[in-house]
């Protein structure tokens, strides 16, 4: 247990390095295990990525051949459009069932704006329609008969801020439960699911103080803990970690790997390094420059897994981007 | 060499020094008196405010002071004034603002819920009830009081001169500041919150009821009392519709006949002799306590229970 949460944050710290460096010199990254930031020279940028996402390989667990693994969600001609201009379009892929699946690229590219259809978050904004299928368990989530409330129940959800509700740790992951009609052994529920999100021992003695006097990464594990507190078949994480330190950062990536013995993750991130060390695959979504067209609107430019995209990937825009040359 | 480079280095630096002093030194000055003057002018107009208000304070308790005691709670309205208290007018008060409280906040929560969190602001009927709202907050007390007579006391609904009809008219005096208030509570409800129990499965129902207006509630209640506190400073209106000047007796539920602190206070000041007009700035010496006590509780509900995002 000890090195699991060691390792990760010594990735961690490399991953902020080389943010810091990218943010700077706009090519530039960190050398693995440097603690210079910004003064990383640019040209050692690509070892430090491959570096990084070798030796996140062994905490990946088998990496799956694709196909051999069931489908978790279908995606087809996906298209999403703010008031009529499109945001993100002609977007097809599969997301497996027990993967950790990364949706990766730079701001504005449609990967939250993606990740909020696979539970029919989009319904909130009013403006917002979506064309073309997300099937999931062979229906479509878009398909007339479906109602939204139903979709959310099984397919939940973890925000950029950490959003716990006004009210205890106990009601916090108690809330989604009792809505259900759960009412047997709540209590067993509750500490199954702060168990399960790592927290339990953090706030077992004070279940009934209010969520808002933890900390930023507790507060996210208990959003967490929320979610799987109904038994969700998905977790859909929108940059999960971006407002976290890179401790807590490195808890929730522990565990993510550990949820996803039980559940299908799908993460938008917008830290490359995150994406290479919890990720089985990743799918690489990009803003089209050379577009004719006036609106710009997100593509997908590659899918595949984790690895691969890391270091082999067969577009040179995926290459660009997860080396720092873009972005 | 050394010594005539320091030297200049020196003599520079000092030039330097010199022209910034002289800079920071050779403000305008009147730029400098514009601003000085602006300020009088400012801390003047806060004066005069706090100046009224003050002078109104201290005639009342310099005149009502000496006849201030606890049987102004206790006495009953009497045929002599040094007999009187103001024992009717306070229950005719309470029993009217109960009435404002048990209408408004239903009716008003309500409005502001579906303005708030259902209505689609594209549509042009959700537009025009919003202007609605915000126009009638400043219709005249006088309006509301015609239209009670017209519309409570007599017309369609008939019910007369009693604690209903004066807790239905300020109800509509007051309601549009409810609404206002309540959907300024609900909308500093993050919509994070509304998110996060959403993508739990929960409907918009179920949201709203056991996340956003719970957590809206110390919002609403303090705007609520708010609004109430102007309902019971009010009097036009209820000189229209029933309070009547002279009651020696307390209502005794919502269909009774009744009088309230302000009008009670506005008729003893009517009156020529000397022992009322003593009476009414007692009467106003009570009023200000009960209204104080009011929003003290709202202050202190608003500090005690506010939740900070």
């Amino acid at each position: 247990m000890d090195e699991q949460v060691t390792e990760p944050r010594r990735d961690q710290e490399t991953g902020r390095t080389d943010e810091a460096g990218r943010a700077t010199s706009g090519d530039g990254a960190a050398r693995p295990g440097s603690d210079q930031g910004g003064a990383a020279p640019a040209e050692r940028a690509l070892p430090s990525i491959q570096d990084t996402a070798r030796e996140s390989q062994p905490r990946k667990g088998d990496p799956a051949e694709a196909g051999e693994r069931e489908i978790m969600f279908g995606i087809e001609t996906l298209r999403v459009s703010y008031g009529g201009q499109p945001a993100v379009e002609d977007v097809t892929f599969d997301i497996l069932k027990n993967n950790i699946t990364a949706l990766i690229g730079p701001s504005g590219c449609g990967k939250s704006t993606l990740i909020r259809c696979f539970n029919r978050m989009n319904d909130l904004i009013p403006s917002a329609s979506v064309e073309g299928h997300v099937h999931y368990h062979g229906e479509d989530l878009y398909g007339p008969k479906i109602d939204p409330v139903e979709v959310r129940k099984r397919i939940g959800m973890v925000f950029q801020k950490p959003n716990p509700f006004p009210k205890s740790i106990y009601d916090n992951v108690a809330f989604g439960p009792r809505i259900l009609g759960m009412k047997d052994d709540m209590d067993g529920i509750v500490e199954r699911a702060l168990t399960r999100a790592a927290l339990w021992g953090e706030v077992k003695d004070r279940l009934k103080e209010n969520a808002y006097g933890m900390s930023g990464g507790q507060q996210q594990r208990l959003c967490i803990a929320r979610s799987i507190a109904i038994e969700p078949d998905v977790i859909l994480m929108d940059e999960p970690c971006s407002a976290l330190d890179p401790i807590s950062t490195g808890r929730i990536e522990d565990l993510m790997i550990e949820l996803k013995e039980n559940y299908s993750i799908v993460i938008v991130t917008h830290n490359m390094q995150q994406a290479a060390r919890v990720s089985d695959m990743t799918a690489f979504l990009m803003v089209a420059l050379d577009d004719e067209e006036d609106n710009p609107r997100g593509r997908l430019v590659e899918y595949d897994q984790t690895e691969k995209m890391f270091t082999n990937p067969s577009d040179q825009r995926t290459e660009q981007y997860v080396t720092g040359k873009v972005g | 060499m050394n010594e005539p480079g320091s030297a200049r280095t020196r003599r520079a630096v000092a030039g330097a020094r010199a022209a910034v002093a002289a800079g920071i030194e050779n403000q305008p000055t009147a730029d400098v008196r514009k601003s000085i003057a602006f300020q009088a002018f400012l801390l003047f107009t806060i004066g005069v405010a706090i100046l009224g208000l003050a002078l109104l304070l201290i005639d009342a308790f310099v005149e009502g002071l000496p006849r201030f005691g606890t049987e102004l709670f206790t006495a009953e309205t009497s045929a002599l004034p040094q007999d009187s208290g103001f024992y009717n007018a306070i229950i005719g008060t309470l029993l009217v603002i109960a009435g404002v409280t048990a209408m408004t906040v239903p009716v008003g929560t309500g409005a502001a819920i579906y303005l708030e969190e259902y209505a689609d602001r594209e549509r042009w009927w959700n537009r025009l009830i919003e202007v609605n709202i915000q126009n009638l907050a400043a219709v005249p007390s006088i309006v509301y009081g015609i239209l009670g007579l017209a519309f409570i006391v007599r017309g369609p609904l008939s019910i007369g001169f009693v604690v209903l009809a004066g807790s239905m008219t300020l109800s509509l005096l007051v309601l549009p500041t409810v609404i206002i208030a309540a959907r300024e509570a609900i909308r500093a409800v993050p919509p994070s919150i509304r998110e996060g129990s959403l993508a739990l499965g929960a409907t918009e129902w179920q949201t709203i009821r056991r996340q956003t207006l719970p957590a809206a509630i110390p919002g609403i209640a303090t705007g609520v009392i708010l609004a109430i506190s102007r309902a019971v400073g009010e009097t036009a209106p209820l000189l229209l519709v029933g309070a009547a000047a002279f009651v020696t007796f307390s209502p005794e539920g919502f269909f009774d006949r009744y009088t309230v602190l302000p009008v009670q206070i506005f008729t003893y000041f009517a009156r020529a002799q000397d022992e009322y007009i003593v009476l009414a700035a007692a009467g106003i010496i009570v009023m200000l306590i009960l209204l104080l006590a009011m929003n003290s509780f709202a202050i202190w509900l608003r500090n005690r229970y506010e939740q900070k995002w």
